[in-house]
């Protein structure tokens, strides 16, 4: 039988921290992704000219090296900059919100795509309509394609979603005790690597079955209104 | 800022960014053998064909590369005495078999989804065109189906090898020098952190627009037939 030496728990403790890192991350990412899908689909050429960047060079840097880069690069480049203007502080960056906020910010490129594919599914008639009949580009915008653009992009999101909670096993190397770091310290203490990864797989897996369950569900639920 | 230091180290980087790169390609190459019998497999009407698939693909695409990659470098040190009785501890003691491993066995899971949806997308139309001329079995597959699921596919493959691309920096845990591991090397030398990190972003940035283009390119030939054929308007 599987003989965990009382260190279930540990992996426990782990397993909230990364759904919490999971959560906070997707919800940045979800800001971000309607952030960048406004730079994309906005005529103004400075927005474009941003969001392009943005989703361009997120996509071709491997997560690794953006997480490595805003944990240890950011605030070295900071300090770096201080000492230059004549200043002498230290900064420290936890690793949660680091995590947190590379994790979200990379995920937030590829919500931007996915949602930007959700705005330009809604007929453009839909939004003319709403506003001769006199909403405000604001209630047009809160009223007619946020909601629907939310619904098309249901699918999308969910997918970024369970590539991103996969990604936040990455925080681990920055010392944040999420599932992934918990792991190492119990099989280090019991000498039994195989058992504690092999479990640490199954609770991911585990968390990628709900999420599909979940989505699954929140689908038809969106759908309830649209005939097919 | 000081870049200067990264030009000094840059032989190295370069030599970093080549593992990177053969890494790359060794394992797509293992992964694209396996993956194609795999997606067979998995569209199989016997359930004992099509089950295993099934779940080799769940697993290795449900869980994070991470996992695969520590489960079989460090996992296997608890069985090391079985292993060396049977002679393959050498192996698993090698940090390249095992980043290599895991590479393989998780683009293959990826590759045969892609795939496994590519083969089905192929009109029927076509495999019945194939039957009735009187082929069948693997020569029809391989004919037919495969060439027309290679094309369908390409695309959504072109994606897989840009991830595989940046996956293989997680190896750097295993204390592979690819370009990621040369650069933390080279910090924890030289405290030249955003510098190289930068540097290396940048690098990877360049292989995967690279591999897009190499990709899109690939595409326009494999398809060019199907191109809406450029006519003069005459009215």
């Amino acid at each position: 039988m599987l003989d965990l030496h009382g260190y279930g728990w540990l992996l426990f403790d782990g397993l909230q921290l990364t759904i919490a890192v999971g959560l906070c991350a997707m919800l940045v990412a979800v800001l971000l992704g309607l952030l960048g899908s406004w730079g994309k689909l906005t005529s103004n050429r400075w927005a474009n000219f941003a969001a392009n960047t943005y989703t361009t060079i997120i996509r071709g840097v491997p997560e690794l090296i953006l997480l490595l880069l805003v944990y240890f690069g950011m605030p070295t480049l900071i300090q770096s900059i201080a000492t230059s203007m004549g200043y002498d502080i230290r900064v420290d960056v936890n690793p949660f919100i680091a995590g947190t906020i590379t994790i979200g910010f990379i995920y937030g490129a590829f919500s931007t795509e996915v949602l930007r594919g959700a705005f330009q599914a809604i007929p453009k008639g839909q939004s003319e309509a709403a506003r001769a009949i006199g909403m405000s580009r604001l209630q047009v915008f809160q009223r007619i394609l946020l909601p629907q653009a939310l619904r098309f992009a249901l699918p999308g999101l969910g997918n970024v979603w369970m590539v991103l909670i996969k990604a936040t096993s990455l925080i681990s190397i920055i010392q944040l005790d999420e599932l992934m770091r918990k792991t190492k310290i119990a099989s280090n203490a019991t000498h039994e690597p195989f058992t504690f990864y092999l479990l640490a797989s199954f609770i991911y897996l585990g968390i990628t079955l709900v999420s599909m369950m979940v989505q699954k569900q929140a689908e038809t639920w969106a759908n309830k209104g649209v005939a097919r | 800022m000081d870049f200067s230091i990264v030009w000094q180290y840059f032989p190295m980087l370069l030599e970093g960014a080549w593992v990177t790169l053969w890494i790359t390609v060794v394992s797509l190459l293992i992964g694209l053998g396996l993956a194609i019998p795999l997606s067979v497999a998995r569209l199989s009407k016997n359930r004992f064909v099509s089950s295993p698939a099934y779940l080799f693909v769940l697993y290795f695409r449900g869980t994070p590369l991470l996992v695969q990659i520590f489960l079989i470098y460090y996992g296997s040190g608890q069985f090391r005495h079985e292993l060396s009785d049977l002679g393959l501890w050498g192996f698993f003691r090698d940090p390249w078999f095992c980043g290599i491993l895991a590479l393989v066995l998780n683009t293959t899971a990826y590759s045969a989804e892609i795939f496994r949806g590519a083969i089905s997308a192929v009109p029927r139309n076509d495999i019945e065109a194939g039957r009735a001329c009187g082929m069948s079995g693997l020569l029809l597959f391989r004919r037919i189906t495969m060439p027309k699921a290679f094309r369908i596919g390409l695309p959504a493959y072109g994606n897989e090898v840009i991830f595989l691309l940046q996956a293989t920096s997680l190896v750097s845990t295993i204390t592979i020098l690819d370009l990621t591991g040369i650069s933390r090397q080279l910090i924890s030398k030289t405290f030249a952190v955003y510098e190289f990190y930068l540097t290396a972003a940048a690098m990877y940035l360049v292989m995967t627009y690279l591999l897009v283009y190499i990709f899109r390119v690939w595409e326009k030939r494999m398809n060019g037939h199907l191109k809406e054929r450029l006519t003069s308007k005459t009215s």
